[in-house]
C-alpha cells in the first residue's frame, strides 16, 4: 500500500541524512556515556550494589539521551520547510510519523546496542548469557520511547523553549518505560536470570496504545 | 449571584456532613487512632483529581473533533482543578505517613502514580504557557492532554506492578487494606462531597475562562475600529 | 500535438475566513479561479497572499469557509494536488538534487518515477549538478529544484508564493519563460507577487488583497496596472 511505500522511501531519507552527518548518534552516545561514568560516581561499585542500581540507571541515561536525540526530528523539518513538502506529497501523515519513529527506534537500539558491551564491563554485569532477552527488551522499550518521542517532538516544536519542553513532555509521559525495562532489566541481570513477562507486556502494550494514538491523532500534530 | 450562593452553601453543607462523617460517624482504627481519619480526605480527593482529569480528557477529545474554545476553557479547568485535588493527596501522605511511619514520604502505588500524575498535568499548563497563539495552544495541549490521560492507566498499573515486587510502607485505603463497611460509607460520602466542591470550582473557573475570552474579543472589535 | 498529461482544474475559495489568535488574516474571501487562468494576487506584505496560497495548497485549515477544486474531465478519481512553490524551498540541503526529486516522486506516487526526474532535471537545466547537494547551490538553483519538485506529478494547478524572490535578472527571465511554457499548456496558475514584473506580465487576471480581503480583480473592472501598482496608492 502507499502508506507503506511512502513510509519506505521516506526512512530512506532519514537514515541517508543522519548517516552523511553522523551527529544524532555521536552526541547521543557520547552523552550516554558521560551519564554513566557520572552516576557510577554515586554509588559503591561492588558487584551487588552494581547489580541492584545498574538497570535503573543504564535506562534512566537511555531516557535522558532519548529526550535529548528526539528534539531535532520535527525541528529539522522548519529548516527549508521540509514539512510541508512532505505533508503535500505523502498520502497519509501517519507516513511520516511512522518513517520517523521507525529511524528513531533504530538510533536508539543502535546505540544502546553499542553501549551495552562498555556497560557491563563498567558495571560488572553478566550481559552474555541473556543477550537475546536483552535486545528484546531494549527494542520494546525503544519503540515506546520513540512513538511518544516523536509525537511529542512535533508538540515541542511548535512551542518555545523547545529544548527544556521536549524533555519536560517526554519524561513523565515515559514513567511506564522506565519502571517495566527496569524490572525486567534488574532480573535478567540477576544471579539467576530469568524473564518477568508481564514487564515485557507492560512495554508491548505501551507501545500498541500509543501507536494507536499516534494513528489517530497525528494529523492534528502537523496541522497549521 | 443568588445561584452562586446557592451552590456555594449546598457544597460548604455536603462538606460539613463528610467532615463530621470522617470525625463522628466512621469507627475508631485499632492501629492508628486518629490520624487515620485522614484517610476521607486522602482517598476521595484522589478520586475526585482523577475524575476530573478525566472530563479534561473528554474536553480535550471534543476539542479536536470540534475545535470550539469552550472545550478549551473546559480542558484547562479541570486541569487546573484536578491539580488542586491532586495536590491535596501529595500533602495528606506524608502528614499521615510521619505519625504513624515516622517517615515523610513512602513510596506507595497511591502516592508514587499520584506524583507522576501531577507532574504531567504540570506539565500539561507549562505546554499552555509556551505557546502564545490561543488556537495553537489549545490545539496542542489538547492532543498532550490526551496522551497523558491515556498514559493514566499504563503510570497506575506499571507503578502497582512494580511496588507488588517491593513492597513499601502502605497509607490507609490502599488496595491490599481492608477497610470496615461503615468506613466505606463515609468515603463514598466524602467522595460524593468533593466531587460537589469540584463541580463548583470547574464552574467558576470556567466561567473565568469565558469572561476572558469576551474580554479579548471586545478588545479586539474595538482595535478593529 | 500531444495530449495532456493531466486534466485542467479551477479552485473556488468560499467564504474562507482564517483567524491566528488577535490577527485575521483572511476575511471571508471567495474567490473562482477557471481552469487555465493565470491569476496574480498582489498586495502588501502582511495581506494575506501567504495565507490564501497556503490554504489552496491544504497546507493551512482554515477557521471557517471551504475551498474546493474543480476538474474539467469530471471524473473526480484523481483528487487534485497542486504543486507549490513558496519561499522556501521546500527540499533537503543534505541530499542531492536527484535525491530530492526522486523521494518526492515516490511520496507523491508518479508512475516511472527515475525517468520522470531525469526529465525534469534536463527541463530546469540541472542536469549536471544533479548530483550536487543542494546545500551547495544558489538561491537561482535551489528555485529551481522547488519548481521542478512541484512538477513532479504534473500537476493540473500550480501555485507560487513570490516566486522571483531573491532570484538575479537571469532568474528571473528564466522563472518567466518556464512559467509561460507552463500557463500555455493549459495549466491553472495562482501565484503571488510584490510588483509588476516580466513575471507578471504573464497572468491573465490580476486580484489585489488588503488586510485579508479582495480589494480589486480585473474581472470587475479594475485595472491590470492599478492592482499591481497599489503601493503608491
Amino acid at each position: 500500500m502507499r502508506l507503506f511505500t511512502n513510509c519506505g522511501a521516506l526512512i530512506g531519507k532519514e537514515l541517508r541524512t543522519e548517516y552523511r552527518s553522523r551527529e544524532l548518534l555521536t552526541t547521543t552516545i557520547v552523552f550516554i556515556l558521560i551519564v554513566i561514568v557520572l552516576f557510577s560516581f554515586t554509588f559503591d561499585p561492588t558487584s551487588d550494589e552494581s547489580r541492584r542500581f545498574a538497570p535503573g540507571l543504564l535506562w534512566l541515561a537511555f531516557l535522558f539521551a532519548a529526550s535529548l536525540m528526539l528534539q531535532p526530528c520535527f525541528l529539522r523539518e522548519q529548516h527549508n520547510d521540509t514539512l510541508s513538502a512532505l505533508r503535500l506529497s505523502v498520502s497519509d501523515p501517519f507516513a511520516i510519523f511512522l518513517a520517523k519513529l521507525v529511524a528513531n527506534t533504530l538510533f536508539l537500539l543502535l546505540t544502546e546496542l553499542i553501549l551495552l558491551p562498555l556497560f557491563a564491563i563498567m558495571y560488572n554485569v553478566a550481559v552474555v548469557p541473556v543477550l537475546h532477552w536483552l535486545v528484546l527488551v531494549f527494542f520494546l522499550a525503544s519503540l515506546g520511547i520513540s512513538i511518544a518521542g516523536t509525537a511529542l517532538s512535533a508538540i515541542s516544536a511548535q512551542a518555545r523553549m523547545r529544548e527544556l519542553l521536549l524533555p519536560l513532555l517526554m519524561l513523565p509521559l515515559l514513567t511506564p518505560i522506565l519502571v517495566a525495562s527496569t524490572e525486567v532489566t534488574k532480573s535478567l541481570f540477576d544471579r539467576a536470570p530469568y524473564v518477568q513477562w508481564k514487564g515485557v507486556g507492560f512495554l508491548a502494550v505501551f507501545d500498541l496504545v500509543f501507536l494507536t494514538a499516534l494513528w489517530l491523532f497525528g494529523e492534528y500534530l502537523l496541522e497549521e | 449571584m443568588r445561584k452562586n450562593v446557592l451552590a456555594a452553601a449546598a457544597v460548604f453543607v455536603l462538606l460539613g456532613a463528610a467532615a463530621y462523617g470522617s470525625f463522628f460517624i466512621a469507627p475508631t482504627d485499632a492501629k492508628q487512632g486518629l490520624i487515620y481519619r485522614i484517610l476521607f480526605l486522602h482517598v476521595s480527593s484522589a478520586w475526585t483529581g482523577l475524575t476530573s482529569f478525566f472530563i479534561c480528557f473528554i474536553a480535550n477529545l471534543l476539542y479536536v473533533w470540534r475545535r470550539q474554545p469552550k472545550w478549551d476553557w473546559l480542558g484547562v479547568s479541570a486541569a487546573e482543578i484536578g491539580l488542586a485535588f491532586t495536590s491535596v493527596v501529595l500533602v495528606t501522605g506524608p502528614i499521615w505517613a510521619h505519625p504513624v511511619w515516622g517517615i515523610w514520604w513512602t513510596w506507595s502505588p497511591r502516592l508514587t502514580s499520584t506524583f507522576v500524575l501531577w507532574l504531567l498535568y504540570v506539565v500539561y499548563l507549562v505546554l499552555r504557557t509556551l505557546v502564545e497563539e490561543p488556537d495553537r495552544r489549545a490545539l496542542l495541549s489538547a492532543l498532550f492532554g490526551i496522551f497523558a490521560f491515556i498514559d493514566v492507566p499504563l503510570v497506575f498499573g506499571s507503578i502497582r506492578w512494580w511496588r507488588d515486587q517491593h513492597p513499601q510502607p502502605v497509607v490507609m485505603g490502599e488496595p491490599g487494606s481492608g477497610l470496615d463497611p461503615v468506613m466505606f460509607r463515609v468515603l463514598f460520602f466524602s467522595w460524593f462531597a468533593m466531587l460537589a466542591l469540584m463541580t463548583l470550582l470547574l464552574w467558576q473557573r470556567y466561567r473565568l475562562a469565558a469572561m476572558r475570552s469576551d474580554l479579548d474579543t471586545m478588545q479586539q472589535e474595538m482595535e478593529a475600529r | 500535438m500531444t495530449p495532456l498529461a493531466f486534466s485542467p482544474a479551477g479552485l473556488r475559495f468560499e467564504n474562507i475566513e482564517k483567524r491566528y489568535g488577535r490577527l485575521l488574516a483572511l476575511r471571508r474571501v471567495s474567490l473562482v479561479i477557471a481552469p487555465g487562468e493565470c491569476v496574480v494576487i498582489a498586495g502588501r506584505n502582511g495581506s494575506g497572499k501567504t495565507t490564501l496560497l497556503r490554504v489552496a495548497a491544504r497546507l493551512v485549515r482554515p477557521s471557517r469557509g471551504a475551498l474546493s477544486f474543480s476538474s474539467v474531465s469530471g471524473d473526480g478519481k484523481e483528487a487534485v494536488r497542486p504543486g507549490f512553490v513558496a519561499h522556501a524551498t521546500m527540499v533537503y540541503d543534505e541530499l542531492t538534487a536527484e535525491e530530492n526529486l526522486l523521494l518526492f516522486a515516490r511520496l507523491l506516487g508518479v508512475v516511472q518515477a527515475q525517468t520522470r526526474v531525469e526529465v525534469l532535471l534536463h527541463e530546469v537545466g540541472l542536469w549536471e549538478r544533479r548530483a550536487s547537494l543542494v546545500r551547495t547551490f544558489s538561491r537561482g538553483m535551489r528555485q529551481r529544484v522547488a519548481i521542478a519538485r512541484a512538477l513532479l506529478h504534473e500537476p493540473a494547478i500550480l501555485l507560487l508564493d513570490e516566486p522571483a524572490t531573491g532570484l538575479d535578472p537571469q532568474g528571473v527571465a528564466w522563472l518567466a519563460e518556464a512559467l509561460r511554457g507552463l500557463r500555455d499548456s493549459g495549466r491553472t496558475i495562482l501565484m503571488s507577487l510584490h510588483g509588476e514584473s516580466e513575471i507578471s506580465s504573464l497572468g491573465t487576471r490580476a486580484v489585489r488583497l488588503d488586510a485579508g480581503s479582495i480589494a480589486a480583480d480585473t474581472r470587475t473592472g479594475a485595472t491590470f496596472r492599478s492592482i499591481l501598482t497599489f503601493a503608491d496608492a
